[in-house]
């Protein structure tokens, strides 16, 4: 199968100027998810964007160098990180919010109706947003490359 | 012969059924029961903290369908690793 070096210039450019910024938006939007719309899991598929991008400018080469294996424990991580975010509120019930008003890491009291917003709010809201987006990047990612390598490949 | 009829047969009582549960609809604007809504909205930044009412509502009220969600995920990128990622544990 006879192919070309790989996509133009103005392809892998573009993704060179976009990759980090579409990234650095996708970790603004969990950082964020308590306080603006998105979390978790908007932000996650935004910062998967960086894999499309790499993929698409790199081609071939830029698959090889994305190792699933990492990829796939990421996801795992994030699962378990999540279900235990919510086990640890089973004093409880399931998935109760521990930390909230609680005075201590995001434990910051939120006044009712129209405020500013404080990032150090929210409770286990943020801690699990991390864990979630953490999740849905890697499986994104993985995703995509592993189709990416088998399109390559295949056959 | 008879499938096609069966077909159209299908298509015209599901456009039913669905058509019929779009005009069955309370208007739009005039929810009928917002207890709930009323609910979230007068104590969820108390309860949770967050100024985000959907994200209290998705991670802390109805965690357990996010953990169901995260699930679907996960097992979507298993379904495509074991379909496709062939040589998963190889070196290039």
């Amino acid at each position: 199968m006879k192919r070309n070096d790989g996509p133009s210039v103005i392809v892998r450019m573009s993704a060179c100027v976009l990759a980090i910024p579409a990234f650095t938006f996708g970790l603004f939007v969990i950082a964020h998810g308590h306080l603006t719309p998105g979390g978790g899991f908007a932000g996650g598929a935004v910062a998967a964007t960086l894999v499309a991008l790499i993929l698409a400018a790199g081609g071939r080469k830029a698959a090889g160098g994305i190792s699933n294996g990492v990829l796939s424990v990421m996801e795992a991580v994030g699962l378990m990180a999540f279900a235990l975010l919510g086990l640890l509120g089973l004093g409880t019930t399931f998935f109760w919010n521990f930390l909230a008003n609680s005075g201590s890491l995001f434990g910051a009291q939120v006044p009712f109706g129209i405020n500013p917003g404080d990032i150090n709010t929210a409770g286990v809201l943020p801690l699990m947003n991390f864990a979630v987006g953490f999740e849905v990047f890697a499986a994104l990612s993985l995703v995509m490359v592993v189709m990416f390598r088998y399109g390559e490949e295949g056959q | 012969m008879a499938a096609r009829y069966l077909k159209a047969l299908t298509l015209a009582l599901f456009l039913v059924v669905m058509l019929g549960g779009a005009a069955m609809l309370s208007p739009f604007g005039s929810p009928k029961g917002t207890i709930m809504d009323d609910y979230y909205i007068a104590n969820g930044q108390d309860q949770t903290g967050s100024n985000n009412i959907v994200t209290s509502v998705v991670f802390d009220y109805r965690g357990m369908d996010t953990l169901g969600e995260g699930t679907v995920l996960f097992a979507a990128a298993t379904g495509v690793l074991l379909l496709l990622g062939r040589g998963f544990n190889e070196k290039e």
